[in-house]
């Protein structure tokens, strides 16, 4: 039989596996929209901006491993969705975004809400497709979904005229696709494994450095279970966090400009750097030149052009991070070189006598709520088992400090672009696919704002996501940079004319709640975690200047922290 | 260095603002770029000359080879290899001028392909230094108009690129 393009594209989605999509509808997608109308397979969530959808797919994406998905129209629909792919670009997170394009013979006419989808996306998607004929539309589905899920994932967006949605062929979606140009590697080097092995074996002061690409790749088991059999310290990046627990003794904290004070020197002086998933971002190295100076490197990642981008490595390994770590404990197994009793117990002396420096300490005995108590507060009453979202700022930076993640994909944060607007969209995309769990958002007053029409799209939905409000009354991070560098000149960080957030809450069907003195921070938490299934905002009024520490200033090495 | 990087792509629709989009976001610099179909009408073939240490000639290679489009590459300059540009020169050719241009167009291997009263069209093929030492060794003011193709390259012997 033969379906219309609209038709094909629903069909694709249901043979694909997705029961998921996040959008917006809009003229070049009606008959997609017409489609989706007429069956119950694939659920269509209505956001309340294109970028939300981004943002939402994404979320789900992290939190499950699934790709996620989105539909948007032409022109400012698919221009609005743009954020939210160069988030998800960032950070490698799988997606398949499909844009409306006007008809193939309006194209370049300058039409009707017509954008260059594929021009504008190009830098920012791992592959982007223009679909011309509705003969090649499930193949090419098929091949979006395949180029985004696989290798090192990332968005894709698939361009689709509306003519195209109209005609109609014969429907067969592929089982299998292959494509002669994209073959991901999935095994490493065998030889550099041993190699890898024996430098580990040697090693007296060696250091495990993790990314996300270790939550990406599901090989969070196998790094445990190598850091446990070398009792190596271990360091997440921002977006590697939960892919070791955070609560073990050997897991010595977040890395980088606001890692902790021990993981940054057990950096800047071991002298072997095992580098997993991660790819030596800026603000994880420091000073560049001043980086890990007296250490060999090895380094295991999907992506060849990430290895050896920034800093030179000694043994690149290149493969799916699984593999690769699992075919490096087998190694171990059957080395005759066994890790030696104690041979590490004078670097972990050293790195506990840096811990003794509690770089995390805070005034606990304040009137004011402090920030930090407030997230520790959150752990305290989630018992450590929520997904957290984040938006972008200090807010982001104290999540990441002082709620210890002890599983992957629990920690969903926008750590390469740094998108403020992220953090309630992509809640909703957690809720969405874990509706029984906790699921909260820690945010600021400022990124708040970026999305806060997403309040509607959770009362549509029921979803109970628990937005904690850090309100400073400032753009914080931006404010402590200016107290840092700019002579406390403020320039633009102070956030005026506030909405009274609670009464905002209110008035889009959820509760609100404004919370003021440390003493009501617990029981407030309490109460609105018993709210199973109520949206609740709870705006935090905090200290308005505290700042985030430790920190390396720019320009300083891993071993210049500012401490508090 | 100075290097050639041959590429196999797929003759899709914007796979040469793809390569194009790397350079320029990446901030790599493009000496000459030319592309065209080859035998296989499912493939083009680009030439691309570059500049720039190891690691960023090594980074270049890798972020292409990663552009989903591209088949295979190669880096000519790795290895043996035949580097041939073409260039069209219209130069004013009067008076006691017209033997001289024509001695050095011969002394390059040149042909005038186009005469009038007052020009020359020399075509000239060979590598890309050539092409400038012939430019260099006209008289400025004569030149009306350089169009050279760009560097396409080739292995020598066996080294070939093909699938
Ligand atoms: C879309 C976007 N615009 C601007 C920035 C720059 N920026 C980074 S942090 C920040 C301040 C965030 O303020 P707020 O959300 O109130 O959080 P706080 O730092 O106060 O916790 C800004 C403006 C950004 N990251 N994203």
């Amino acid at each position: 039989m033969e379906l219309t393009g609209a038709e094909i594209f629903v069909r694709s989605l249901h043979d694909e596996g997705v029961d998921l999509v996040f959008g917006y509808p809009g003229g070049a997608v009606l008959h997609i929209y017409d489609a989706l109308y007429t069956q119950d397979k694939v659920n269509h969530i209505l956001v309340r901006h294109e970028q939300a959808a981004t943002h939402a797919a994404d979320g789900y994406a992290r939190s499950t491993g699934k790709p996620g998905v989105v539909v948007v129209t032409s022109g400012p629909g698919a221009t609005n969705a743009v954020t939210g792919i160069a988030t998800a670009y960032m950070d490698s997170i799988p997606m398949v975004v499909f844009t409306g394009q006007v008809p193939t013979h309006l194209i370049g006419n300058d039409a009707f809400q017509e954008a260059d989808n594929i021009g504008i996306t190009r830098p920012c998607v791992k592959h982007n497709f223009l679909v011309k004929d509705v003969a090649d539309l499930a193949e090419t589905i098929k091949k979006a979904f395949y180029v985004a899920t696989t290798g090192r994932p990332g968005p894709v967006v698939v361009d689709i005229p509306k003519d195209v949605t109209a005609q109609k062929t014969e429907y067969s979606y592929p089982d299998k696709v292959s494509m002669r140009s994209y073959n991901p590697v999935h095994v490493g080097h065998a030889g550099q494994i041993k190699r890898a092995v024996r430098m580990m074996l040697d090693a007296k002061r060696p250091m495990l450095y993790t990314g996300g690409g270790v939550i990406l790749g599901n090989a969070a088991e196998s790094l445990t279970a190598i850091a446990r059999a070398l009792n190596y310290p271990v360091t997440n990046t921002l977006m590697g966090l939960g892919a070791y627990p955070a609560t073990d003794p050997q897991f010595v904290g977040m890395l980088g400009m606001h890692g902790t004070y021990e993981a940054n020197m057990a950096m800047h002086h071991c002298d072997v750097l095992i580098a997993v998933g991660a790819r030596f971002d800026d603000r994880v190295t420091g000073n560049i030149e001043k980086f890990c100076p007296n250490a060999s490197i090895i380094h295991i990642d999907i992506d060849p052009a990430s290895i050896s981008k920034n800093v030179k490595v000694d043994i690149p390994i290149v493969g799916c991070v699984d593999n690769v770590l699992k075919a490096m404990l087998a190694e171990l197994g059957n080395s005759k070189q066994q890790p030696g009793e104690g041979t590490l117990d004078g670097w972990w002396q050293q790195i506990n006598e840096w811990r003794s420096r509690e770089c995390l300490k805070y005034d606990r005995d304040s009137e004011l709520i402090k920030p930090q108590y407030v997230v520790e507060t959150l752990y305290k009453v989630t018992g450590g088992d929520a997904f957290i979202t984040s938006d972008v700022g200090q807010h982001q930076m104290w999540a990441a400090q002082y709620y210890p993640f002890d599983k992957p994909r629990r920690w969903i944060n926008s750590g390469g672009l740094g998108t403020m607007g992220f953090g309630l969209p992509a809640a909703m995309g957690v809720q969405l696919a874990w509706p029984d769990d906790t699921v909260a958002c820690i945010t600021g007053e400022g990124s708040i704002q970026m999305c806060i029409q997403e309040l509607s799209t959770c009362l549509q939905y029921a979803l109970p996501i628990k937005v904690i409000n850090l309100n400073n009354g400032y753009l914080g991070m931006v404010r402590q940079w200016q107290e840092f560098f700019y002579q406390k000149r403020y320039a633009m960080s102070y956030m005026e004319s506030l909405p009274d957030f609670v009464k905002l809450a209110e008035s889009y069907g959820h509760v609100g709640m404004q919370i003021t003195s440390p003493a009501d921070v617990e029981g407030a938490l309490i109460e609105a975690m018993q709210m199973k299934d109520r949206l609740v905002f709870m705006d935090f009024l905090t200290d308005r200047e505290e700042n985030v520490y430790p920190m390396i200033p720019a320009g300083g090495g891993q071993n210049e922290m500012i401490l508090i | 260095m100075r290097h050639i990087i041959s590429i196999l792509m797929e003759n899709e629709a914007g796979a040469l603002s793809r390569v194009a989009g790397l350079f320029s976001a990446r901030g790599y610099n493009i000496e000459s770029l030319t592309v065209a179909p080859t035998e296989d009408p499912s493939l083009s073939r680009m030439t691309l000359v570059t500049r720039g240490t190891d690691e960023i000639i090594e980074q270049i290679t890798k972020q292409l080879n990663k552009l989903i489009d591209v088949v295979k590459l190669m880096d000519m300059t790795e290895g043996p290899h035949i580097e041939r540009e073409m260039m069209l020169i219209k130069v004013r050719a009067q008076g006691e001028k017209r033997n001289e241009l024509k001695r050095v167009s011969d002394i390059f291997h040149g042909r005038i392909i186009d005469v009038t009263d007052e020009t020359y069209t020399i075509e000239m093929t060979g590598a890309g230094d050539k092409m400038d030492a012939f430019v260099q060794t006209l008289d400025a003011g004569l030149i009306i108009e350089v169009v050279r193709s760009g560097v396409s390259g080739i292995g020598r012997g066996d080294r070939s690129l093909k699938l």
